[in-house]
C-alpha cells in the first residue's frame, strides 16, 4: 500500500479561484473609474487597479483569517507593488533601445566612420567604426593596466595578508566609490597636463582603469577565498615555496572566477561616458594609434548624439546604444555562465 | 606521582628565513597592494593642488555662492564669482528625491526576492535585476529624456495641482521641465540594484531559527518581517541606501539630460530648475579656461571627498551589521 | 556501567511518577490526534505512518537514536514542516477532531494553540524581556486586558519570574541559556495554547537549568497536552507519562511503540524498545 505524498498547504483550486476573481474585480474596478470619474488614461487605471485590488485583497484576507490579515495582506500587496514597479523600467528601456535602435542600423555602420559624414545627416552615412575601434583600445589597455594590479592587490590581501591588509582593504573599498567623473579629472590633470601622454586613447583608459581596478580587486578577493585552506597547505607541505603554491595551485584553481572578475571589470567600464569626456577628445575620423590624438568611443558616440539633438543624431545615438547594451550584456552572460552558481546567488 | 608543577618551558622563537624567489612574490605583491593607496592618494592631491587656487580665490565661499560668473572688467581683466552652492544644494535636492522613491522599492524588491518569490521567479529576477546594474548611464540618460521625462513631467503637474500648499511642491512658475524630480526619478531607478542587492543579502542572513520561533508563535509572514528580519536587517539596509546615495552623488550624465541646469538655490523639487555638481562640470568643461576650469577642478574635488565620506561610512556601517550579526 | 539495572532504575523513575497522576485517557475534546502521519523531504520519505494520541493534561515523550524522524514528526504537529521546499506529507492531524490540515484551515491560528519550544533558545534579542514574553500577543493582535498580570502570569509558570521580575526591561539575550529557554517558554504560554510541543528543549542547558524545566513541565501539564522530543532516556522516565519509541532501520522513521512510561522502561513489548532503553544501541 503506497501513500500518496500531499502538499495541503500550497494553493489549491479554491484558492486560485478567489485569487483570479480578486484580480477580476479589480480589473473592472479600475475600468469603472476610468470611464466614469475624472481620472484618466494608463496612469488612472493603473492607480485605481492597485488601490481596488489591495481593498479588495484586504477585506477577503481579513474575512477569513481575523484582523491581523490586514497588515499580511496589505503588506503583501505592497510588496508586488513595488516589486512590479521595478521590473517596468526595465522593460521599457530594453524596449525601447531594441525598437529605435533597429531602424538605424545598416551595414555601413561597421565599416564606415563619421569621417565624411555628420551627425546631422541622413543616418545611411557614415558609421561607428572608429567608435568600435576606440572602444576597442580603452578596453584593451585598460585591461592591461587594471587586470594584473587588481588580482595582485587581491592576491596581496588573500595571500599575504600583511600589517597593511586591513587599510588597504578599506582603500579599495574607498576607491570603489569614486565616481566617474572624478576619475576622469584625476587623469586629466595628473597625466594629460602634466606628462607627454595627452588626450588620446590610453588617457581614457588610464581613467577607466581607476574604475576598473577597485572592481576587479574585490570579485578576486572573493574568488580567491573560495579557494579552499587545504589546497594552500598540500602545496606548502610539499615543500613548495608559497609563490610556486600561489602561482600554480591557488590561482589556476580560481582561474574561471578570475576571469569572471576580469569580464565584469570590462563590463563596468565599457559603457561609462564620463571620464571619457575629458581625456580622449573624441574624434570623428578613425584613430589608429591609440597614444595620440583625438579618439572617440561608443558611449562618446551616443553622448554626441544625445547632444546634438536632431533627429538624425539621436537616431544614431540609440543606434550607438544598442550596439552598446548588446556588447555589455554578452559580457554580463558570459561571466555568469564562467562564474556560474556564484554569481546567481 | 610528583604533585609540584613544573614551570612552563619558554617558548622558542620560530624563525623562517623566506626564500629569494618568495621574497620577490612578495615584494611584487606587496607592491602592488600598496599602488591602491598610492593612486587614491594622488587623486586627492593632484585635484586638490590644481582646486586650491580657486579656494584662494574664492575662499569657502566658493561653497556656498551661487553666482556663477565671469565678469569682464573694464580694464581687460576678468572677476571670478564662481560657486558651487546652487549645484551643492541641487546634488542633495535630487539625491534625497532619489533616495525617497528608490530606497522603498528595493526594499519592497528584496522582501519579494527573499520571502515571496517562487524558487524559478526568483533566479529570473535576480538576474533581471544584475541586468540594470550593467545598464550604461548615457542609456539612462536617453531613456530618460524620450520616455521618463514626459510621464514625471505628467506627474509633477499632477502633484502640483493638488499638493503645491505643501512649500517643497510649490514653484514661482507653472514650468515643470527638467526638474530636480526629474532628475531625482531617474537616479531612483539606477540605485536600486545596489540597495535592493545589498538589502537581499542582509535579509537572506537574518538567523533562521529566530524567524521560526516567530512562526511558531503564530505571526504571518508580514508578522514575522515587522518582528524578526527588520531589527536585524535595519542597519545593513542603511547601508545600502547609503552606497545608492554614493552613487547618485556622482552620477553624471544620465542626470545631465534630464535636469535643466541654473545658477539659482532652488528646493522647489517640481520647478524645472536645479544643480547638480558633476553634471555642471561636464556642462562647463568644453568651453570653460582659466578660473573656469580650476574651479571645476575644485568642483570635482567636492565631490571626490563628499562620495568618499558617503561611501566609506557606508562600508562601515554594512561590514558592522554583518559582523554583530545581532 | 551496569546495562542491567539501568531499565529498573527507569522504571522506577517512572513508576513513582505515575502513582501521582491519573494516565490521561482519550480526549474529551482537548487532545491531538495523528492518524498515519507521513514526511517526505522532496522524493525521501523520511516518517511513515505515525498514529498517536496525545490525552488533555498528559506529557508524552518521543525517543530515540537520532535522524529517527522524531524532530520531523513534532514538526508536523504545529505545521512548521512545510516550510522546508520540497516538503510533502500525508495524513492527519486532528485537534478537537478537526484536521489542523484541512483546505481553508487559518494555519496562524493552529499556531496559536499549538505552541513549540525549540532545542536553542531563541528569544528575539531586538525586544526586551517583557517585550519577549508578550511578542506572540503583540504579532496575533489579541486583546488582553491586563498585560501586567498576563506577563507576570506567564514568567511564574515558566519558573523565572522571581529572576527577572526587577529587570523586565533588560534585553533579552542578556540572560544565561537556562533563562532564555524559560523566557522561550513563558512566551508561548502568553498566547495560552493547548498543547506545547517541546523539541529537545533541555539539550543545550546544563543540569541546574534541565531540572527547573523539567519541574515547570510537571506544572504545565495540568492545563495541557505536552509533547516532548528528548534523546535522555532519564528525561524521559522522569517527566512523561506516556513514551514513544521511533525508530529508522536506515529507511524511513517509523514508531516502534507507545505506551505508559513505566511500562515502557520495564516491560516494553517490542525487542527494539528493550534493546534501545538497556542502552545496547544509540
Amino acid at each position: 500500500m503506497t501513500v500518496k505524498p500531499r502538499k495541503p498547504w500550497a494553493p489549491n483550486r479554491k484558492d486560485r479561484v478567489r485569487t483570479l476573481s480578486v484580480l477580476a474585480v479589480a480589473v473592472f474596478g479600475a475600468w469603472a473609474v476610468v470611464s466614469f470619474t475624472g481620472l484618466s488614461g494608463k496612469i488612472g487605471f493603473i492607480f485605481s487597479f492597485v488601490l481596488i485590488y489591495t481593498l479588495v485583497q484586504a477585506i477577503v484576507g481579513v474575512r477569513l483569517r481575523g484582523s491581523k490579515a490586514l497588515g499580511d495582506t496589505v503588506a503583501q500587496s505592497i510588496i508586488y507593488l513595488g516589486s512590479a514597479l521595478v521590473f517596468m523600467p526595465v522593460a521599457s528601456i530594453l524596449y525601447m533601445t531594441v525598437t529605435k535602435g533597429i531602424k538605424g542600423l545598416h551595414f555601413s555602420l561597421f565599416t564606415a566612420s563619421m569621417s565624411n559624414a555628420s551627425f546631422l545627416d541622413p543616418v545611411g552615412n557614415g558609421g561607428l567604426l572608429h567608435a568600435l575601434v576606440g572602444t576597442l583600445y580603452l578596453v584593451l589597455i585598460a585591461m592591461v593596466v587594471s587586470v594584473p594590479m587588481g588580482i595582485l592587490t587581491a592576491l596581496y590581501l588573500t595571500e599575504i595578508k600583511g600589517k597593511g591588509a586591513g587599510f588597504i582593504q578599506f582603500v579599495v573599498q574607498a576607491m570603489s566609490g569614486v565616481p566617474s567623473v572624478v576619475a576622469g579629472l584625476f587623469i586629466f590633470t595628473s597625466v594629460i597636463l602634466v606628462s607627454p601622454l595627452k588626450t588620446s586613447a590610453a588617457a581614457g583608459a588610464l581613467a577607466l582603469a581607476v574604475l576598473m581596478i577597485p572592481t576587479v580587486t574585490r570579485t578576486s578577493q572573493e574568488v580567491l577565498l573560495l579557494v579552499p585552506t587545504d589546497l594552500r597547505e598540500a602545496g606548502l607541505a610539499m615543500g613548495a615555496t608559497q609563490w610556486r603554491t600561489v602561482a600554480m595551485i591557488v590561482v589556476p584553481a580560481a582561474r574561471n572566477g578570475l576571469i569572471t572578475a576580469t569580464i565584469l571589470g570590462v563590463a563596468r567600464i565599457a559603457g561609462e561616458t564620463a571620464p571619457l569626456i575629458f581625456t580622449i577628445g573624441g574624434a570623428d575620423k578613425l584613430n589608429m594609434n591609440p597614444f595620440k590624438d583625438y579618439q572617440s568611443a561608443l558611449p562618446f558616440y551616443v553622448w554626441k548624439g544625445l547632444t546634438l539633438g536632431t533627429p538624425e543624431s539621436l537616431q544614431r545615438a540609440w543606434t550607438g546604444i544598442l550596439i552598446l547594451l548588446i556588447l555589455v550584456l554578452s559580457l554580463f552572460v558570459a561571466a555568469r555562465s564562467l562564474g556560474g552558481r556564484r554569481m546567481a546567488k | 606521582m610528583s604533585t609540584t608543577i613544573a614551570a612552563a618551558p619558554d617558548k622558542r622563537v620560530l624563525i623562517t628565513k623566506p626564500r629569494t624567489s618568495d621574497r620577490i612574490f612578495r615584494g611584487v605583491v606587496t607592491a602592488f597592494g600598496i599602488s591602491a593607496l598610492l593612486i587614491l592618494t594622488l587623486i586627492g592631491v593632484f585635484l586638490s593642488v590644481r582646486g586650491i587656487q580657486t579656494f584662494h580665490s574664492q575662499g569657502w565661499h566658493f561653497l556656498t555662492n551661487f553666482k556663477w560668473e565671469v565678469v569682464q572688467n573694464d580694464d581687460g581683466t576678468a572677476t571670478s564669482n564662481l560657486g558651487i552652492g546652487a549645484m551643492l544644494l541641487g546634488t542633495i535636492l535630487i539625491s534625497i528625491v532619489a533616495l525617497l522613491i528608490g530606497v522603498p522599492l528595493s526594499i519592497a524588491m528584496a522582501l519579494f526576492l527573499t520571502f515571496y518569490a517562487p524558487a524559478k521567479l526568483k533566479t529570473f529576477l535576480v538576474s533581471v535585476v544584475d541586468l540594470m546594474a550593467a545598464f550604461p548611464s548615457v542609456l539612462f540618460g536617453l531613456w530618460g529624456f524620450f520616455v521618463l521625462m514626459p510621464m514625471v513631467t505628467y506627474w509633477a503637474k499632477l502633484i502640483y495641482k493638488y499638493f503645491n500648499w505643501i512649500p517643497v511642491f510649490s514653484a514661482p512658475e507653472p514650468f515643470f521641465e527638467r526638474s530636480p524630480f526629474t532628475a531625482g526619478v531617474v537616479l531612483a531607478i539606477m540605485i536600486i540594484p545596489i540597495v535592493t542587492s545589498v538589502s537581499r543579502e542582509v535579509f537572506a542572513q537574518t538567523p533562521l531559527d529566530r524567524i521560526q520561533a516567530a512562526y511558531a508563535l503564530g505571526a504571518t509572514k508580514w508578522g514575522v518581517i515587522k518582528s524578526v528580519v527588520f531589527p536585524f536587517g535595519s542597519s545593513g539596509v542603511v547601508g545600502g541606501a547609503m552606497l545608492g546615495l554614493g552613487r547618485a552623488f556622482g552620477e553624471t550624465v544620465a542626470v545631465f539630460t534630464v535636469l535643466n541646469i541654473v545658477f539659482r538655490g532652488n528646493w522647489h523639487v517640481l520647478y524645472g530648475a536645479g544643480g547638480n555638481v558633476a553634471s555642471l562640470i561636464i556642462l562647463k568643461w568644453g568651453e570653460s579656461t582659466g578660473d573656469e576650469t580650476t574651479a571645476l577642478l575644485a568642483a570635482g574635488f567636492v565631490l571626490f571627498i563628499l562620495t568618499l565620506v558617503v561611501n566609506l561610512s557606508a562600508n562601515f556601517i554594512i561590514r558592522r551589521s554583518v559582523k554583530s550579526g545581532k | 556501567m551496569t546495562t542491567e539495572t539501568a531499565p529498573s532504575s527507569l522504571a522506577g523513575v517512572a513508576a513513582s511518577r505515575s502513582s501521582s497522576r491519573k494516565p490521561g485517557t482519550l480526549p474529551m475534546g482537548a487532545g491531538l490526534e495523528a492518524r498515519g502521519v507521513h514526511a517526505w523531504f522532496n522524493k525521501h520519505l523520511a516518517l511513515r505512518d505515525v498514529s498517536l494520541d496525545f490525552g488533555f493534561g498528559t506529557v508524552t515523550a518521543l525517543i530515540g537514536p537520532s535522524g529517527c524522524g522524531k524532530t520531523t514528526f513534532i514538526r508536523t504537529m504545529n505545521r512548521m514542516h512545510e516550510f522546508i521546499p520540497g516538503a510533502a506529507m500525508a495524513g492527519e492531524v486532528l485537534l478537537d477532531g478537526k484536521d489542523i490540515y484541512a483546505a481553508g484551515t487559518d494555519v496562524t491560528k493552529i499556531r496559536l494553540q499549538i505552541g513549540m519550544v525549540f532545542q536553542k533558545p531563541n528569544p528575539f534579542p531586538s525586544m526586551t524581556i517583557g517585550e519577549n514574553v508578550l511578542s506572540g500577543i503583540k504579532l496575533a493582535q489579541l486583546k488582553v486586558d491586563n498585560k501586567d498580570d498576563l506577563l507576570e502570569e506567564c514568567l511564574v509558570r515558566a519558573g523565572l519570574w522571581s529572576e527577572v521580575k526587577d529587570r523586565l526591561g533588560a534585553h533579552g539575550g542578556s540572560l544565561s541559556g537556562g533563562q532564555q529557554q524559560r523566557l522561550c517558554i513563558a512566551r508561548s504560554l502568553a498566547v495560552k495554547p493547548r498543547v506545547l510541543l517541546m523539541d529537545e528543549p533541555c539539550s543545550a542547558l546544563d543540569p541546574g537549568s534541565t531540572l527547573r524545566i523539567e519541574d515547570t513541565i510537571g506544572e504545565l501539564a495540568k492545563t495541557m497536552t505536552i509533547i516532548i522530543v528528548t534523546h535522555n532516556m532519564q528525561q524521559a522516565a522522569r517527566v512523561s507519562d506516556y513514551t514513544a519509541f521511533f525508530l529508522s532501520d536506515g529507511g524511513p522513521g517509523q514508531m516502534v511503540e507507545v505506551g505508559p512510561t513505566s511500562e515502557i522502561f520495564s516491560r516494553p513489548r517490542d525487542k527494539r524498545t528493550e534493546n534501545y532503553v538497556s542502552g545496547r544501541f544509540g
